[in-house]
């Protein structure tokens, strides 16, 4: 049973869908990242195959700077959230709505 | 000679701006008589003109600026002062500046004395420009300013609700009219090509007698509502709710006689489409007697003369319309001074009468008021065409093009309405000056006008018992523009029973009128006698019931029609419809601030959500654009790709 | 055969550590699950042949971000019971589902159909990490350098951050100056 690009898809579809499924129902901000990383991990992975299906390896360069991007993120979030954490004693998503229009 | 052109072009709108300056202050004499200064010396610059036309027989034709130039149209603001135009520029600047100084009397103890002149030279303004334009659309600019002038001075006074409706029916009728006309000049443009007079005439014997046919009758269109000629003859009656200098500059001398001359000035087309032509004649001849025959039996001073302006119109368009343009014109031209004439000093006995319109309520105002009883006469005798007075020279002229014609049912019609005219005119001066001194049952005390406005009058005076003298050199003038059609009755036995014979018919008619009118037992009527319950009465009366038929067959049905439009159609459909958009938006956003409530998480979903819409919306186009070339080329087109 | 078994294994694996990152209720189970289905990931890398990004991948995500959230996780309370969203299930799962699709068709479909040419082809005969060093230090090297930069950024703002009122220490403070500087902090709320 050969394995095809279209096997690697669904699974990164199937991953994606976790992430998403996670960025909505969670409260928890720090959850919410964890989500967050399961989505750029899942399209890091139809990166991965599409690259190797295809023989080029510019997928491969987008993977990188994809976990570049998510590396950087998580600095900056967690610096935010700490700082969140440290004025309001949680870090739930509801307390969050200073944004209300 | 282009200066003179200018001057007397511009001098009215000069003293038009200038009265206007003032139009919000109380009495200010110089504001009527700077207007009238500026007229006196457009009168002069078009005499000039006049005498440079008269010798040298040329014309003169000036571009002052392009007015438009797009595309193959062109047009300029050009002017032409040829023996046709100039003619009614003499008209107009005569008799307004006249009017104008008879109207710093007449109006002197009005409020808005100021206003009044800003709209009457405006007015002259306008009347230049459509008699001096060498393009239709110069005309047409004319022709709506006359329009907007008019019911500005008809409604002058506008707290009066009589004066208002009369002045917003006259600018409805007309502009029905004027819907003609501009199909008339639309049609020219489409099928000539430009609207310069010169070159459109040049191009139309070139097309098709049908075309040429409806150009005709759609610029006749926009003459008969000008010109009052039936069926939108009602506004003219009416319009006399303005003050008096108006009706008579406006609905007597100039501006209804535009009709006229745009026949004249389109004579090269009706000489194409000569059953148009007949067609303008026999409507001419039977409003010449419809209008006639109502003037019989009114009540009221100032309509009787309006209506006597119908009937000479009649008159006027039964010559143009038999190809007889130059007597047309010069109908026009005498017609206009003595009718001016004979306005003016009906305006000096509705001072005199403080403002009392009925003939029956005078009487006997000869011994007071001598001055305009003479004007009057004189201007009733040249209207009822006596040698050697203005009317016999014109009028007794159209019988004869009439007569030479062989359109002998014309000819016979204008006759009889020749016979009432003389009965209608002598039936006012009567009831006016002669008989029994009526008015002091009603404590009136009358007085003459100022001096100054009965000095203002005799140029009028003076034109309307001479003018005939000038007849051979007109006819050698304005014949270098127009068709040269000399009307002579071969045999002079012919020619003399016929004059004698008219003459003789007018005389009864006035002896009768006299008789009548001047016995002793004349009452003022109160509708018991006879001859008031008669049905023909009744019938003239009502105006044949024409405004009464207007009023409940077209101005009643489409009020209902505009209301069921409005309520039905504009509130239900357009206005919900707009409405129904904002509502939309109002409702969009009430409902979805929830989404805005601040809440991260909330946010989150949302964002999803949009970008599935979005997405979702991506591939359908996508699929879309790559499955089907037609679509694609489709969206493409949209800009989606 | 192998890479058949291989996938499937790992397949399940790395969704059944996601599924348990998603619906935990316990903060700490979450951050495991996440570290043990990163480096499931990374396994796919070394199936489809990416061995340097593989590497990368266990680095970066095992050993950095896990251990900065970890060591993040130490300001929290997380012991304490993460609390869950009350909302409609269906709404959820459905509307990710079909993102998670539609992103995929979209970026999928025209690789899949057509025959895109390789704009950095795999070398032949070459290790994949010096291949990857070949491209990204020629091709990709002003992206590479932003990227630089970036993390150096997120380094210095991360840094800042987390870093304010560090010197202070809550333990060692008595209980009126804890409540002055709450007070402090209450009014440059105002302010702001």
């Amino acid at each position: 049973m050969e394995i095809g690009l279209n096997h690697y898809l669904v699974l990164s579809t199937i991953l994606f869908s976790i992430g998403l499924i996670g960025v909505m129902r969670r409260k928890n901000l720090l959850m919410l990242f964890f989500a967050t990383e399961i989505l750029l991990n899942s399209v890091n992975i139809s990166f991965a195959a599409i690259s190797h299906y295809n023989g080029d390896l510019t997928g491969q360069m987008f993977a990188f700077f994809v976990i570049a991007i998510a590396a950087s993120e998580v600095a900056v979030g967690l610096g935010l959230l700490i700082l969140w954490h440290k004025r309001h004693n949680n870090i739930d998503l509801d307390s969050m709505s200073t944004m209300r229009g | 000679m282009e200066m003179f052109l200018y001057i007397a072009l511009f001098a009215p709108l000069v003293g038009s701006m200038f009265a206007a300056l003032f139009s919000a202050k109380p009495k200010t004499l110089i504001a009527g008589i700077i207007p009238s200064a500026l007229l006196f010396v457009s009168f002069i610059a078009s005499s000039i003109l006049l005498v440079y036309v008269l010798q040298t027989g040329s014309s003169i034709h000036v571009e002052m600026m392009t007015w438009m130039a797009t595309g193959e149209l062109y047009i300029p603001f050009g002017f032409v002062v040829d023996q046709v135009s100039v003619t009614m520029m003499m008209v107009v600047t005569l008799v307004s500046t006249v009017v104008h100084v008879y109207a710093i009397g007449y109006m002197s103890h009005d409020k808005s004395f100021n206003r009044f002149f800003a709209w009457l030279s405006a007015f002259v303004f306008s009347m230049m420009i459509l008699v001096m334009s060498d393009n239709f659309a110069g005309l047409f600019i004319g022709w709506e300013g006359v329009g907007l002038c008019s019911w500005g001075l008809i409604g002058f006074w506008y707290h009066k609700e009589s004066a208002t409706w009369a002045a917003n029916e006259a600018f409805i009728m007309n502009r029905i009219a004027d819907l003609g006309m501009l199909i008339g000049i639309f049609l020219i443009y489409w099928n000539t090509g430009t609207l310069q007079y010169d070159e459109a005439f040049a191009a139309m014997p070139a097309l098709e007698t049908d075309v040429l046919t409806w150009m005709g009758i759609f610029l006749f269109i926009g003459a008969m509502g000008k010109s009052a000629q039936f069926p939108l003859h009602t506004w003219l009656a009416d319009a006399m709710e303005g003050p008096t200098p108006v009706s008579a500059l406006i609905h007597a001398a100039t501006m209804v006689t535009a009709g006229v001359y745009l026949i004249v000035r389109a004579s090269p087309l009706y000489d194409l489409i000569p059953n148009v032509g007949l067609f303008i004649a026999s409507l001419g001849a039977f409003v010449a007697l419809f209008a006639a025959s109502m003037a019989l039996v009114n009540r009221d001073m100032k309509r009787i003369i309006a209506y006597s302006t119908l009937s000479q119109l009649g008159y006027m368009f039964a010559a143009a319309g038999l190809g007889a343009y130059w007597v047309a014109l010069f109908h026009l031209m005498a017609h206009a001074f003595f009718k001016a004439l004979l306005f003016l000093g009906a305006g000096n006995v509705m001072h005199a009468m403080k403002d009392e319109l009925d003939p029956f309520k005078m009487g006997g105002l000869k011994k007071v008021m001598k001055g305009t009883f003479i004007m009057m006469t004189v201007a009733s005798v040249a209207l009822a065409g006596i040698f050697p007075l203005a009317g016999f020279f014109s009028k007794d002229l159209i019988l004869e093009v009439a007569f030479i014609d062989n359109h002998y049912i014309i000819y016979s019609v204008l006759l009889f309405t020749a016979a009432l005219t003389a009965f209608y005119s002598f039936r006012l001066v009567a009831l006016i000056f002669h008989g029994e001194e009526r008015y002091k049952l009603f404590g009136i005390d009358p007085h003459e006008a100022y001096k100054f406005m009965l000095v203002a009058m005799s140029p009028l005076l003076l034109l309307a018992v001479i003018a005939g003298v000038f007849k051979m050199t007109y006819f050698e003038m304005v014949t270098q523009v127009l068709p040269a059609t000399e009307y002579h009755i071969d045999s002079p036995i012919v020619y003399w029973i016929i004059t004698i014979g008219t003459q003789l018919l007018v005389g009864a008619a006035i002896f009768y009128a006299y008789k009548k009118y001047t016995s002793r037992d004349i009452k003022v009527p109160d509708g018991t006698s006879a001859m008031e319950k008669s049905f023909g009465y009744k019938l003239l009366s009502n105006q044949y019931y024409i405004p009464y038929i207007y009023e409940e067959f077209v101005a009643k049905p489409y009020g209902k029609i505009s209301a069921f439009f409005w309520s039905e159609i504009d509130q239900k459909i357009i206005d919900a419809s707009v409405d129904g958009i904002a509502k939309a938006f109002y409702n969009t956003g009430e409902n979805t601030r929830e989404m805005h409530s601040g809440n991260l998480s909330t946010m989150l979903k949302w964002m999803v959500a949009g970008t599935v819409g979005m997405l979702s919306l991506a591939v359908v186009f996508g699929l879309a654009a790559r499955h089907s070339d037609g679509v694609a080329s489709i969206l493409s087109a949209i800009g989606v790709k | 055969m192998f890479e058949a078994i291989a996938f499937y294994l790992f397949s399940f694996l790395t969704i059944s550590m996601f599924y348990i990152t998603v619906t935990t209720s316990q903060a700490l189970y979450a951050l495991t699950a996440l570290a043990a289905g990163m480096i499931f990931i990374s396994a796919f890398f070394f199936i489809l042949g990416a061995d340097f990004l593989g590497a990368v991948q266990i680095m970066v995500y095992s050993g950095a971000v896990m251990a900065l959230y970890a060591f993040g996780m130490m300001f929290f309370d997380t012991t304490r019971e993460v609390k869950e969203k009350q909302g409609n299930r269906f709404v959820i799962v459905g509307l990710s589902l079909v993102a998670a699709v539609l992103i995929v068709v979209i970026f999928a479909a025209p690789i899949v159909t057509d025959n895109i040419t390789a704009l950095y082809p795999i070398t032949e005969g070459v290790g994949n990490t010096q291949d990857i060093g070949m491209v990204l230090f020629t091709k990709y090297l002003v992206p590479f350098e932003v990227a630089a930069v970036m993390l150096l950024v997120a380094m210095i703002s991360g840094i800042i951050l987390a870093g304010k009122k560090m010197d202070l220490s809550l333990t060692l403070m008595d209980e009126d100056e804890i409540k002055e500087m709450k007070k402090e902090e209450e009014n440059k709320k105002v302010l702001l």
